[in-house]
């Protein structure tokens, strides 16, 4: 790292598309990689912890923390009376989600105090002796029961429309309705929440914060503590996984201990054990579907009217950017002439649910799949045919319920080439056959597809900035305003630098995201962070090409055309110049070698008023098959193999992406599966810890797992490199496995009914399913 | 008083030998490592012992010499370290800060994304790669079993550890300095008990089983702590105070396996992963269940006594260990007594175990020539889970094909691990056919009033219970009723 000599004339390491390592993989391995808790903490560093509440709908009567200010080692305690600024951290400005709750609680486990002291174990000892009186309310857990009590929803629902779904509905060919409960989803983000202020001179503080979103981190510190936005610095060197958990969760934890550090003058940390961080922060969100479909006799939808009702929580967070994008999704890879979908963000008495890998989207497609399943199983039919005659068209039946054209639709190769490659058909007879013989082992196999929109809906924050500086001795240090949290987006910028400037990847420098260098960044979020962040960087390394090209031209007197990048060094006329040595010269003649890069992703346009737009850059696709065997007896499972083919454009960096992609799809298969979120009576949250909440092991990976990316595929707008996003689109890649355990239920019912088999599951949702349909 | 009393514990960490006499009982060591010592690689991911990201190897002098064994730092209390070697990730790398081969492995395969579960996993292969350095497939989940990782999917560093396999090892840092810390480990091995006292209490390490008994009869509420996979989530989740904690994970004399024509006894020191051999080799179905009790670095540390004095009514040993016949053997001073296994479990929350008396060993006796016997867990995930339910049957089938005699025990059902008398009635006497197990199935219903909670509804538990005598009675009818992952290799059959 750092080096400035120059290497190897022909071919840069680290290059666009190659499989580069993860910049920090040497230092994962050797435990060097540091994550917040593991700087060094400045003397005297206090440690904050937060007082959870114990009602799910309460008003809090009053509070006695004396036993928490008189306990070893407190320095003090927060209230909501000691917010300095506004108490509140709502990313919409909704104002419904306080730092500290005042006056009530509601959500079992919402943050009402935090108390301060000397070390982590004496705060944490000392916040459990709070005396509170409450005042108790009825409450709703639950999304249906909150609909049924006539709960408001958190914020607006949308509704978007093509066609007329109602009179399509009334002469429907066939028509049937049906609902469906889909679970929500903790993180498990193996590195917890955490934050570490440390105060400066005036209004300022630093914060180190394990965040998606340093600039969001910084305007809510700035608003709990009174002041404006250039008193705060955010940092983030990485963050220990992330999957939209710190998207706005990260916030309350960086204000609490962003309070503290100012009023007491010291660094404050703050570092919820998984309990509380399982308790006390949002996931992703419970859904319940409610659809009516109508359809010809090969199983084309010819109307859907749906309702997606959602477990928001007390607040709106991100909940209407959540719902809509689950109505965005719900279509997947299938026309639908005439439609209606409508979304209902309930308010429910639970944590304040928030982004999570695919932010909706996946609980718009499962749903969305168990109409396709629902018309398969009513016609008799391979769910596979009746998703093939709905596929959007090239060229026709290709506008979507939110009205954009379809242009880039490449869902029917990547589902032949995978229904070729893992030799689905003969499978599937095998699994019919394998059934028909009976027995108490049961076999499914689905394939399911994927296309997934790229953009965030909201469209001011498809932005991003950059910063790049080239040193006099030709060493470069990358900046821009994404953030790293282990899929490799500081990599794929660093390889995009190289290539524009062809220069070796050691000679550039990752550096920790920092709200001083580049302002008014998006999330790391909606798989956007390399579309954007590697244009930003791309676009500062073009101003710093065109001045040093100008410079040589000039220098060397050449015209501009003959001045080019190669490897490591630059080609003026018929001299070729190491990089570094021309940097050194370029320095010298006073050419400015930083810049800030900047990018913005043309082409879209919303009007959530209207529901029409182009909120989508582009789309991502793919498709998966997935093997399952059941257990009739118990309900246990196992999955035995799956095949994936993903499109990801071309690919900036294959190895990254791959490994993208089978995370997410084991990730995606947890949440189906056997990640189950479970309130009691009380509405307390149960399944809180790795030891009640059950998130894939090794030995639940797919058996035998065949992942491709489509080495074909190149995006046709004008991506990075041509490369597509991977984060999130992956994830629902999952969904065939849900299916194929709802094929194997079917089976025991000779394939009669739709097994209408909820998420996740869980060996017991096997099980009752199977006793469902055998009582037929 | 025994000979000699140290105020002292000592241990070698990494390469270096430490001197502590300020270690209060609770004190794990991922927080001595993290605070105090500053060596960050090992993390803290949920400090349950549930998610491997603080794994680190402890080697220790067991019954068969020195061992290295994975073990989770956030549940393991310093305490329990007397004369043991500690080692964490940052030993790996060599002095040039080269990669060791399992690291490297993992940089080449990108086996890590965020990186945070990553020294562990590291930990965990470099643990397998010295024990068994030519692991198969399903050996490697079975050792990642107790390591979550939330971003690869795994597969990346499953290949990295196919890659290691059959690696030569014998040039490994720890293979080559095995007779020196084996020396050095019993020198620091007196044989004195280890007595602390801390602000928060005292820390006591007996130096041999008598002077446990002496020191129990002088504090008849202090804590034993042999694995600490229960006691550990005591403090690090509840804060509990466990002091005075007497540390028994050293006593040599607690782990003593012993075999004979009649059965099995395993000292109550034994832990999970010492036992595997005698248990799964004459138990049928027990090396599975085995394998799906914790993960490794659970497996490394908890004993079956404690698993048994813990009294927990999903604990996995009781079921199959009453259906089998097991007796405990308790101790008090110098008095023993032995009773049935299943006489222990008194109600929820209460054994029979005095104040004062402590579990010696538990014997299984041998499966009679002719008997049946299976154990069956049920849980959500099928590695590292508690059980929803787990059940162990035994039968024996007269010459007439009826049933002469049945026993079966289940944990999760009722508030302490329970016989299904009802059920064994309605077996006994009849033909052993489906007409005779579907209506003993229903029996359940007299034996157990399951509780609904996160791990299973009482509607699952007591249908999966029912079906799961249905299975028992499909395999004695040479039936393949479960879903397996890995097909035995035939040396374990
Ligand atoms: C991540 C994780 C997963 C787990 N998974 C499973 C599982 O799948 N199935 C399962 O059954 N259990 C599981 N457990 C719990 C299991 O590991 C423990 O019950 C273990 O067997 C207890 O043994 P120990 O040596 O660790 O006991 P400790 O935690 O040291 O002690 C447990 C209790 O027994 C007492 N005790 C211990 N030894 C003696 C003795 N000789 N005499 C008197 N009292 C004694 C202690 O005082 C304490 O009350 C899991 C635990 C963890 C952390
Ligand atoms: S921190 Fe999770 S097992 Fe120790
Ligand atoms: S690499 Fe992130 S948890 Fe494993």
């Amino acid at each position: 790292m750092g080096e400035t000599v120059t290497r190897s004339s022909k071919e840069i390491t680290g290059g666009v598309h190659t499989p580069r390592q993860h910049d920090s993989a040497h230092k994962h391995v050797t435990g060097a990689a540091e994550y917040i808790d593991d700087m060094v903490e400045p003397a005297g560093t206090l440690h904050a912890y937060l007082g959870l509440s114990e009602r799910a709908n309460a008003v809090v009567k009053s509070m006695d923390l004396e036993a928490v200010r008189n306990a070893p080692g407190v320095v003090g305690v927060l209230t909501a009376a000691d917010v300095p600024g506004e108490n509140d951290l709502s990313p919409t400005h909704r104002h419904d989600e306080p730092v500290l709750a005042d006056g009530q609680s509601a959500f079992y486990g919402q943050p009402i105090f935090a108390v301060i002291a000397e070390t982590r174990e004496q705060a944490r000892r000392a916040a459990t002796l709070a005396r509170v009186d409450y005042e108790d309310r009825p409450h709703h857990t639950d999304v249906v029961s909150a609909m049924e009590a006539g709960y408001p929803h958190v914020t607006d629902p949308l509704q978007l429309s093509n066609g007329d779904a109602e009179s399509a509905l009334s002469s429907a060919t066939n028509r049937l309705s049906g609902e469906m409960r889909i679970g929500g989803q903790d993180h498990f983000y193996l590195e917890g929440h955490i934050a570490m202020a440390i105060p400066g001179e005036d209004d300022e503080v630093t914060v180190f914060s394990s965040t998606q979103h340093p600039s969001e981190i910084q305007h809510m510190v700035a608003q709990a503590l009174g002041t404006v936005s250039n008193a705060v610095t955010v940092h983030t060197r990485r963050m220990g996984g992330g999957f939209g958990g710190k998207e706005t969760q990260g916030n309350q934890f960086a204000a609490v201990a962003a309070i503290a550090a100012k009023r007491w003058n010291r660094a404050v940390k703050i570092r919820p054990d998984r309990d509380d961080d399982m308790i006390a922060t949002g996931k992703r969100h419970d859904f319940h579907v409610a659809y009516d479909v109508a359809y010809d006799d090969d199983g084309r939808i010819e109307a859907l009217d749906a309702v997606f009702a959602a477990r928001c929580g007390f607040s709106s967070d991100l909940s209407g950017p959540v719902t809509d994008r689950a109505l965005f999704h719900c279509d997947n890879c299938y026309f639908l002439p005439n439609v209606r979908l409508r979304s209902r963000p309930m308010k429910t008495d639970t944590v304040s649910n928030t982004a999570f890998r695919g932010f909706g989207g996946p609980q718009g497609k499962i749903g969305g799949e168990r109409v396709i399943e629902e018309i398969a199983y009513a016609l008799g039919k391979d769910p596979l045919e009746v998703r093939k005659a709905n596929f959007y068209g090239i060229g026709e039946r290709n506008v979507t319920p939110y009205h954009q054209v379809v242009e880039d639709n490449i869902i029917h190769r990547i589902v032949e080439e995978l229904e070729e490659s893992s030799d689905y058909q003969a499978r599937r007879q095998s699994v019919l056959d394998h059934n028909a013989k009976g027995g108490v082992l049961r076999k499914g196999i689905s394939l399911t597809p994927v296309k997934f929109g790229i953009s965030f809906t909201a469209t001011w924050f498809n932005q991003a900035g950059a910063l790049v500086h080239i040193y006099q001795d030709g060493s470069i240090h990358l900046n821009h305003g994404g953030t790293e949290m282990g899929q490799g987006l500081n990599t794929k910028v660093a390889q995009v630098v190289a290539d524009e400037f062809q220069v070796d990847i050691e000679t550039i420098r990752i550096t920790a995201t920092n709200t001083g260098k580049v302002p008014n960044t998006s999330a790391t979020a909606a798989s956007s962070g390399s579309d954007l962040n590697g244009m930003a960087a791309a676009n500062a390394c073009e101003q710093i090409k065109t001045r040093l090209v100008a410079y040589a031209s000039e220098h060397f007197g050449v015209p501009q055309e003959q001045v080019t990048f190669v490897p490591n060094h630059v080609q003026v006329g018929n001299q070729l110049i190491p990089f570094h040595e021309l940097v050194r010269q370029a320095y010298t003649h006073r050419v400015q070698l930083s810049a800030a890069g900047f990018y913005k992703t043309p082409k879209i346009h919303w009007n959530r008023e209207t529901g029409q737009g182009r909120p989508f850059f582009y789309y991502a696709y793919g498709a998966s098959v997935s093997e399952v065997t059941i257990d009739t007896l118990t309900g246990e499972y196992h999955v035995d193999r799956v095949d994936i083919l993903q499109d990801v454009g071309k690919s900036l960096n294959p190895a990254i992406d791959l490994g993208q992609v089978q995370g997410a799809f084991v990730q995606g298969m947890g949440w189906l599966t056997t990640e189950e979120l479970w309130w009691d009576g009380n509405g307390r949250l149960r399944t809180h810890a790795p030891s009640t909440y059950k998130i894939p092991l090794a030995s639940d990976k797919p058996k035998e797992f065949n992942v491709e990316l489509a080495n074909w595929s190149t995006n046709k707008e004008r991506t990075i490199r041509r490369s597509k996003a991977v984060g999130e689109p992956p994830f629902m890649l999952a969904n065939s496995v849900l299916e194929a355990l709802s094929m194997a239920v079917a089976s025991v019912a000779d394939y009669r009914e739709c097994p209408r088999l909820d998420a996740p599951a869980t060996p017991e949702r096997i099980l009752m399913a199977v006793e469902r349909l055998k009582q037929g | 008083m025994p000979d000699a009393v140290r105020h002292e514990l000592r241990f070698i960490l990494n390469s270096e030998v430490v001197h502590l006499n300020d270690v209060a009982p609770t004190l794990t060591l991922l927080d001595y490592l993290r605070l105090q010592k500053r060596l960050t690689g090992t993390k803290e991911g949920c400090a349950e012992g549930d998610c491997g990201a603080c794994t680190v190897l402890v080697g220790r002098l067991g019954p068969k010499g020195l061992v290295y064994e994975t073990v989770n730092a956030c549940i393991r209390f310093v305490g329990s370290l007397d004369a043991c070697h500690v080692v964490t990730v940052e030993h790996l790398a060599d002095l040039n800060g080269n990669l060791h081969p399992i690291q490297q492995a993992m940089v080449d395969f990108h086996g890590s994304q965020c990186g945070f579960c990553t020294p562990g996993i590291v930990m965990s292969l470099y643990g397998l790669w010295l024990e068994t350095p030519n692991a198969d497939a399903a050996r490697v989940e079975k050792t990642l079993q107790g390591n979550l990782c939330r971003c690869t999917g795994y597969d990346a560093i499953l290949n990295a550890a196919e890659a290691m396999a059959g690696s030569d090892n014998s040039g490994d840092k720890l293979v080559v300095t095995h007779e020196a810390i084996t020396q050095k480990l019993s020198e620091l091995r007196d044989g004195s008990r280890v007595e602390i006292d801390t602000p928060s209490g005292k820390t006591i390490v007996p130096g041999s089983v008598d002077d446990l008994a002496e020191i129990l009869e002088a504090y008849p509420k202090a804590t034993v702590v042999a694995g600490s996979t229960d006691v550990g989530l005591w403090v690090t989740k509840h804060m509990h105070d466990i002091a005075p904690a007497v540390f028994i994970g050293n006593l040599v004399e607690l782990q003593t396996i012993s075999e004979d024509e009649s059965g099995i006894t395993l000292g109550a020191g034994v832990t999970y992963t010492d036992a595997f051999d005698a248990i799964s080799r004459g138990i049928p179905t027990m090396g599975d269940l085995w394998d799906r009790i914790g993960g490794e670095q659970v497996r490394n540390m908890g004993t079956v006594g404690g698993n048994i004095a813990n009294g927990s009514p999903i604990g996995d040993t009781p079921p199959p260990l009453i259906a089998l016949g097991a007796e405990l053997t308790l101790q008090k001073g110098a008095t023993t007594r032995t009773i049935a296994l299943e006489d222990f479990f008194i109600d929820y929350g209460k054994q029979d175990r005095a104040p004062g008396e402590f579990v010696r060993s538990v014997f299984i006796p041998k499966l009679p020539a002719g008997d049946t016997f299976a154990v069956y867990k049920i849980s959500k995930r099928r590695d590292e889970d508690i059980s929803a339910v787990c059940g162990a049957f035994r039968a024996r089938l007269a010459d007439d094909g009826t049933v002469e005699d049945a026993r079966i025990a289940f944990g999760g059902m009722a508030a302490t691990p329970k016989r299904a008398k009802a059920v064994e009635q309605a077996l006994v006497g009849n033909a052993w056919n489906e007409a005779t197990v579907d209506q003993a199935m229903a029996a359940f219903e007299q034996d157990f009033t399951p509780l609904t909670d996160w791990r299973a509804s009482a509607e699952y538990r007591m249908l999966s219970t029912k079906n799961l005598l249905k299975r028992f009675y499909l395999e004695t009818q040479g039936q393949a009723v479960q879903v397996v992952r890995h097909e035995k290799s035939l040396a374990e059959v």
